[in-house]
């Protein structure tokens, strides 16, 4: 499960085009990395594989997206989010909660009333992101007392609570320090078992340690997208090359 | 040089300290004033007794069951609409031109002096129902707080940063969902504060209550009644030619005071966050 056909992809922000005629395929349980300069499209891409971007006043888009041989909209977008979930950027867990209700959330505010049963989803979720053995005694604390490593961790947890199949990153650990990032891409790399990951990343050395593919955006373009030892090691596409060995961006 | 430049801090610094010295003096006078001539005149019987007859004793028991009663009822009615209504500006449609209409009716009313909005009711109620009432009082005193609990609650709900919704929406929560269960608990502190400072501006309107509530010697027994209210005993007291119902008067504004002051220290315990930091 977790299997994305991305068909002639295209995207706008009322009149400006952001996504260019976008064919790819992104394999389930596996780590796909997106990478490119700032502007080229790769925020809007992975926010298009759960409608986020489709739903936000002006925005449009035209192609398709299959999810396991489905389309993503012949679905309602609050449907699709649960199997497709999404950790942002910067850390956001829901200031009014505490860590254990943030991680709950998805699970309650979508009815969910069975204690014991979140408290179940609660302890797994936790401990899939690494986080339990540290919050486990204080999970009625406010989330945003956590350091920043620890609250993107929580965001982990609260999107893999709901137990999608997909979990989208975007860019999970830029605004996190050396030893927060490292704990995270360890994380990534141990979920790729049970979900497919599509990670957007700004960082190159990042995306070499833990995906399997790469894709390369440029001006709202899929360049290339291939196995990532290849794509650093002998990309096909002379614009991949250029960015790789830095010669741009 | 440096003399210059220390000599010009201090005396700028003096400036503010001066200005805010200033701002503050009114009122703790206003505060001196009332609690000074209150207290001398505060006895039990003020509490627990009706109005005596012109001049003597008594107290004003009916008049700070009456604010309460009035308050309660405007405050039930003003901020569910107020705060909804904000909910719709803030999360449903934030340009167009229906919500500027929204936006642009409710600065104007905020601006409108009360006694207007005492006239608008006493015609569409008092005038109807053919007699003064509780209800007619407390919805006047609703329309006076709703302006300033949509700007309030609307505002505070802006700084809700978007990125909480975001998160909402990526768990596959409903809309409806996200705004009660997410958005308002984060902003329920401001938005508190806003309904709260309107609660206080409208237990102190004493002129939409003229012809509305009236006033009454007795206990209501029900909304359909005419209401003695504190404001509206101030008012007729401190203008009355007797030293006894002065002293009234002063009385019922320190109790007023001092409602005013409870409801905002409840209601802060009430709402504070049970949350954990550290």
């Amino acid at each position: 499960m977790g299997n994305l056909s991305v068909r002639n992809l295209e995207a706008w922000y009322g009149a400006q085009k952001a996504l260019f005629g976008i064919t790819a395929e992104i394999p389930e349980k596996q780590i796909t990395a997106i990478i490119g300069p700032s502007g080229c499209g790769k925020s809007t891409f992975i926010r298009c594989l759960n409608r986020m971007h489709d739903t936000l006043p002006g925005a449009k888009v035209s192609g398709d997206i299959l999810l396991d041989g489905k389309s993503i909209y012949d679905q309602h977008p609050v449907y699709l989010r649960k199997t497709v979930g999404m950790v942002f950027q910067k850390p956001n867990p829901f200031p009014s909660m505490s860590i254990y209700e943030n991680v709950v959330a998805g699970l309650r505010l979508n009815g969910e009333r069975h204690k014991e049963k979140l408290r179940a989803a609660a302890e797994k979720s936790l401990r899939m992101a690494a986080l339990w053995d540290e919050v486990h005694d204080r999970l009625n604390y406010s989330g945003v007392s956590l350091s920043g490593g620890q609250q993107q961790r929580l965001c982990i947890a609260r999107a893999l609570a709901v137990e999608p199949s997909v979990l989208l990153m975007d860019e999970p650990a830029s605004a996190l320090d050396p030893i927060a990032t490292q704990r995270i891409e360890e994380l990534v790399s141990a979920l790729k078992k049970d979900y497919t990951i599509v990670i957007v990343t700004h960082n190159m050395q990042q995306a070499a340690r833990i995906a399997d593919l790469t894709a390369f955006f440029l001006n709202g373009e899929l360049v290339e997208l291939g196995p990532t030892s290849e794509i650093f090691t002998k990309p096909k596409d002379k614009r991949t090359e250029d960015y790789i060995t830095g010669r741009f961006g | 040089m440096d003399a210059r430049r220390n000599l010009l801090n201090a005396l700028m610094m003096g400036i503010f300290s001066l200005a805010a010295v200033i701002a503050v003096v009114p009122l703790f006078a206003v505060l001196g004033y009332v609690l000074k001539n209150g207290l001398t005149s505060l006895n039990w019987a003020f509490f627990t007794e009706l109005p005596g007859m012109m001049g003597v004793g008594g107290g004003m028991a009916n008049a700070i069951i009456g604010t309460l009663i009035v308050v309660l009822l405007a405050s039930l009615i003003g901020i569910p609409i107020g705060i909804l209504a904000a909910i719709y500006l803030s999360e449903y449609d934030r340009s167009s031109w229906f919500s500027t209409l929204v936006r642009f009716t409710s600065d104007v009313l905020t601006g409108i002096p009360s006694i207007i909005v005492g006239i608008v009711v006493y015609a569409a109620i008092v005038v109807r129902t053919k007699h003064f009432s509780a209800f007619s009082g407390g919805v006047a005193l609703a329309i006076i707080m709703i302006p300033s609990v949509i700007r309030a609650t609307e505002e505070m709900l802006k700084l809700v940063p978007h990125t909480i919704r975001e998160a909402g929406d990526a768990l596959g929560i409903p809309k409806w969902r996200i705004i009660l269960n997410i958005v308002l608990p984060t902003a329920a502190k401001g938005i508190l504060t806003g309904a709260l400072l309107a609660v206080a501006r409208i237990s102190g309107e004493t002129a939409p209550l003229l012809f509305t509530a009236l006033g009454n010697l007795y206990y209501a027994h029900s909304l359909n009644e005419p209401i003695a209210t504190l404001p509206l005993n101030i008012y007729f007291y401190a203008i009355s030619p007797y030293d006894q119902w002065h002293k009234q008067a002063w009385a019922a504004a320190l109790v007023l005071v001092f409602i005013v002051i409870v409801l905002n220290v409840v209601a802060r315990l009430a709402f504070r966050s049970r949350l954990r930091k550290n």
